[in-house]
């Protein structure tokens, strides 16, 4: 498995989509323009040239049409994905952290960090068919979490929005009322941030990754704690396979503490777990920098890192990966 | 007084006077107080026995010592005494009680024997483990844990976990009986047989630094106290104390400056232990170094012997023999040269100079003691003829041999920097790493027969440490620190490599007792990757904990084989026949770990199926909400498209040109 290296941004990478389809590759990363890659052979097909400050998250639609960012600069943007040009810029009074598309792509999630002293906030916004008719108003706005709200994402049918950030709690919010409905067991939760959510391709569960040095699995709907897998440094990145029972775990020392020393040090390595058994299996070197994003392609055949390092690192499978028995 | 008897005289005899020897209630045949009849104790061939049997047929008994001798008049004034205070502990038998007289004074001999119903605590229960292992002690965060090392079921079995112990540090005693704490008040030390209690408390009011005596009889203890006025050193307060009665024996204050090393140096801290213990495991003497003397202790009146120190000019450090009264001095050179450096071996407590060897353009000495005293290694750094830089030789001390004969012993290439020196416990041989590159090399010496010979060089190793297995005949090479906590498992007798591994920034390694199995550690000096590994010795790696701050590894100490080197020898040539029984037992551990791991997998996997039928049955059930979610879209299924190929034809620019003809 000899990956490809993308080498197109400039600052660390901060999250990673595959379309539906899989044949595209969209990045984010802290220099302000997103970037699409051929998910294939990692060619550069294009930028989204126009947000002024870091791109934390994006989200493409379902027919691969629409992409929309999050961006430190307080706004999120409609994209045409095959132009390149801005539909519409939604504005906030605080950067805008992490979108996400609901089912049928009608509507979209945004979140916002809570910035000179404004608490964080979670918003959703009608997207309209014909970007001419978009408006910037939100349907709702869910208020309460202290501090960032890492990921916000819809729940099964759109009925609920899953959001998790640094106060290390995962809430499950009713789209139609506004209202709290769940929040995880403290028990069993994570003990530190939550840096990342990914969703499974049904959204029946995810995964959440922290950086109390652990990913945990989730029933979407009871929110009852499945798995956990515990790792030896914190995790920023998480991603499933949708193919296979695995797992995959990135992470890394903390960008201001990595040394000089080694490599090995700062475990820069994406690490795949037994998704039933909670075992490693194994793990895929090359960054020098944390990982920051993971992501699958729907095929399940590949997937990409991004990290600290500003390298999109594309790996497709051996076929021996395939034949990693399961049980 | 009747001879002794053989077992076949005996049946005779009671055939004879027409007693069935199997009615015979042996347990209530008493002997008349101080009479044995000629039947030898049951003590005088003590050593001799299996210690499993001695636990299991004197575990309910105890020894009282140490009590007043009294005439036969006040014998029975001195028994109700002894009677009250033991009953506390449990209920003494009837008969149960048995004070040996003085046939010639007809007075006590001042200690008894009192046997209880039921067995007393055993101190030493965790020595019987049926399954023969052994436990460690280790802190991470605010918790303190104790667990069997369980290498069958590769896996750690918990004891005892208790958080907020200790307040700095844990520390087992010498044999494995206690468990030091310490606190800010003192120290206080744990045991028991099948769970932790608190024993004894030692009171020392900020204490700081704890030592054993090796025959754990003694602690001392050492605290340093900020002075109030700044520009005065700091006060330095050490206590002896007796384990058992937690009665302090000799207390010594002083400031810092008394305490710390003396020599020309000029050291500001205290090294520590100050006093070191001396005689081997009886606990006889101790001793601590001062400026230009060496003050030797003994534990009888807790004063100096003779009542006064050994003085010894300039003095830079001493050692003691592990097992003999003797210890090694060295005395760096004066004057400029004038006066040779010095190795002296002296005996306590008569205080003679054994042997005493001269040394020339001497830097610095080190002394290294096999763990049996046999041998005495003095690494030797002297400047080269400009002074400017140093080189490495040895002088080997034989001490069993008449005369102590000294060996000079140098290494193939004498230039060599010795960044390592360790000889093997209870053996002949030993190891030293040594070289300038990067990748030093490893060599192995035998001294048998009183001559130095060199059993093999490694070279190019990735190693600066050397853990020899207590055993002997095993040795780690260790690359801690630049390394990165490189392993090679080094089998001696055989000279050959049994596994190489790696511990990524392991900081320490610690052979288990017995020499079945090492533990590797990352201790919080490092932020990533704390937690231990277990190894076996022939680096095996058999499980791994990960624990954040962690700060201590410690395998519990066991007290001296009772087996002779006889019995040992006859063990290790017939290990087959004994090693039989155990054979089977991992044959049954291991198939049934095989069948458990296999029903856990079972198990979750089901747990896992349930779960993903249960989101199928869901998933279908709002299939038709999800299509009007997408404005009728069909289906969730990706697999329904068709592949078409599209020409698409794009016309990007005309453009006319006339060609000419030629």
């Amino acid at each position: 498995m000899r990956p490809i290296l993308m080498k197109g941004h400039e600052r660390p990478l901060t999250f990673l989509k595959y379309n539906r389809d899989g044949d595209l590759l969209f990045s984010c990363a802290k220099d302000h323009t997103p970037t699409v890659w051929f998910a294939d052979n990692g060619e550069r097909l294009g930028t989204y040239r126009g947000h002024n400050g870091a791109v934390w998250c994006c989200d493409v639609s379902r027919d691969s049409t629409r992409l929309i960012t999050g961006s430190a600069d307080q706004s999120a943007k409609l994209w045409d994905v095959k132009s390149g040009t801005q539909l519409f810029t939604f504005n906030f009074d605080s950067p805008a952290r992490a979108v996400d598309f609901s089912v049928g792509d009608k509507l979209c999630v945004i979140t916002t960090d809570p910035f000179m002293g404004l608490p964080s906030a979670i918003h959703v916004k009608r997207i309209a068919a014909d970007p001419d008719e978009q408006m910037g108003e939100s349907v709702l706005v869910l208020k309460g979490p202290q501090g960032r709200i890492n990921r916000a994402v819809w729940g099964p049918l759109n009925r609920t929005i899953i959001s998790a950030g640094e106060d290390a709690v995962i809430r499950i919010w009713d789209t139609e009322t506004g209202k709290l409905l769940q929040e995880n067991d403290k028990d069993v939760g994570h003990k530190k941030t939550i840096t990342s959510l990914a969703k499974s391709t049904d959204a029946s569960h995810f995964l959440t990754g922290s950086l109390d040095k652990s990913a945990k699995l989730w029933d979407s709907r009871s929110l009852t704690l499945i798995k956990t897998y515990v790792t030896e440094r914190p995790v920023n990145a998480v991603a499933m396979s949708p193919l296979l029972n695995h797992v995959v775990l990135g992470g890394g020392q903390d960008a201001s503490s990595v040394t000089t020393t080694d490599h090995r040090a700062g475990k820069f390595e994406a690490k795949f777990y037994d998704k039933i058994l909670q075992e490693e299996i194994g793990g895929v070197k090359g960054h020098f920098g944390p990982i920051n994003a993971l992501a699958f392609n729907p095929d399940g055949k590949s997937f990409s890192s991004g990290g600290e390092d500003g390298y999109v690192r594309l790996h497709h499978f051996d076929p021996d990966y395939f034949k990693i028995p399961s049980i | 007084m009747a001879a002794v008897m053989s077992m076949e005289d005996i049946r005779t005899e009671a055939t004879r006077l027409n007693i069935d020897l199997s009615s015979v209630d042996w347990a209530s045949v008493r002997l008349p107080p101080g009479e044995d009849c000629g039947i030898i104790s049951d003590d005088d061939d003590l050593h001799e026995e299996d210690s499993l049997e001695f636990d299991a047929g004197f575990g309910n008994i105890i020894i009282v010592d140490n009590l007043p001798v009294v005439p036969r008049e006040k014998f029975e004034k001195l028994e109700g005494v002894v009677r009250k205070i033991y009953s506390q502990i449990g209920v003494i038998k009837e008969n149960g009680l048995w004070m040996p007289v003085d046939e010639d004074t007809g007075k006590t001999r001042g200690y008894c024997f009192i046997e209880y119903n039921t067995p007393q605590e055993n101190l030493q229960r965790w020595l019987t483990d049926e399954k023969g292992r052994d436990q460690f002690v280790i802190r991470a965060g605010s918790d303190t844990e104790v667990l069997w090392n369980d290498a069958r079921q590769v896996k750690a079995d918990p004891v005892y976990k208790r958080p907020f112990w200790t307040e700095s540090f844990v520390q087992w005693s010498p044999l494995g009986t206690y468990l030091a704490t310490v606190h800010r008040q003192g120290a206080a030390v744990w045991g028991g047989a099948s769970t932790f209690n608190r024993l004894m408390r030692y009171a020392h009011p900020q204490v700081k630094l704890i030592d054993f005596s090796p025959g754990e009889k003694y602690l001392v203890t050492y605290s340093s106290h900020e002075p109030s006025n700044p520009r005065d050193t700091h006060r330095v307060v050490l206590n002896i104390f007796d384990v058992r009665t937690g009665k302090v024996m000799r207390d010594f204050k002083g400031s810092a400056d008394e305490f710390a090393i003396g020599g020309t140096g000029g050291f500001s801290g205290v090294s520590w232990p100050v006093f070191k213990w001396g005689g081997g495991k009886e606990d006889k003497y101790f001793a601590r170094m001062g400026k230009n003397v060496i003050s030797v202790y003994d534990t009888e009146t807790f004063g100096l012997i003779d009542k006064k120190s050994i003085k010894v000019d300039n003095v830079m450090d001493f050692s003691w023999s592990p097992t003999d009264p003797i210890f090694a001095l060295f005395v760096p050179e004066l004057g400029g040269g004038n006066q040779p450096a010095r190795v002296s071996l002296f005996q306590i407590p008569s205080k003679v100079e054994l042997r005493q060897k001269n040394l020339f353009s001497v830097s610095d000495c080190k002394m290294y003691w096999q763990s049996n005293g046999e041998y005495l290694a003095v690494k030797v750094d002297r400047y080269t003829k400009t002074k400017k830089s140093t080189y490495t030789g040895f002088e080997l001390f034989r001490i069993k041999e008449r005369d102590i004969p000294i060996e000079v012993f140098e290494l193939d290439n004498k230039n060599d920097k010795v960044i390592s020196f360790a000889w093997e416990p209870k053996g002949h041989r030993f190891a030293v790493i040594h070289g300038d590159n990067p990748r030093p090399d490893v060599s192995f010496y035998s001294v048998k027969g009183g001559k130095v010979l060199k059993l093999t060089t490694l070279k190019q190793k990735q190693a600066n440490a050397l853990f020899w297995s207590p055993s002997g005949r095993f040795i780690i090479l260790a690359g801690l620190k630049g390394f990165n906590g490189q392993l090679e498992f080094y089998n001696v007798d055989e000279l050959e490599t049994m596994a190489t591994a790696e511990h990524f920034m392991a900081t320490d390694i610690e052979w288990d007792p017995t020499g079945r199995y090492v533990a590797t550690s990352v201790t919080s000096v490092h932020e990533m990757e704390n937690g231990f590994n277990i190894w076996s010795f022939n680096g095996k790696l058999l499980y791994r904990i990960l624990k954040d701050h962690f700060f201590q590894f410690l395998w519990r100490p066991r007290p001296p084989s009772f087996l002779s080197p006889e019995k040992e020898e006859e063990i290790f040539k017939n290990l087959k026949k004994y090693s039989k029984k155990y054979d089977v037992q991992d044959q049954d551990i291991s198939v049934l770990l095989s069948e458990q791991d296999r029903e856990k997998r079972k198990q979750l996997k089901d747990d896992w199926e349930r779960w993903v039928n249960e989101w199928k049955r869901y998933h279908e059930q709002e299939k038709m909400d999800r299509q009007m979610l997408r404005d009728g879209e069909a289906s969730d299924v990706e697999e329904e498209y068709e592949a078409k190929e599209v020409e698409v034809e794009e016309l990007l620019d005309v453009s006319e040109e006339i060609i000419q003809d030629a």
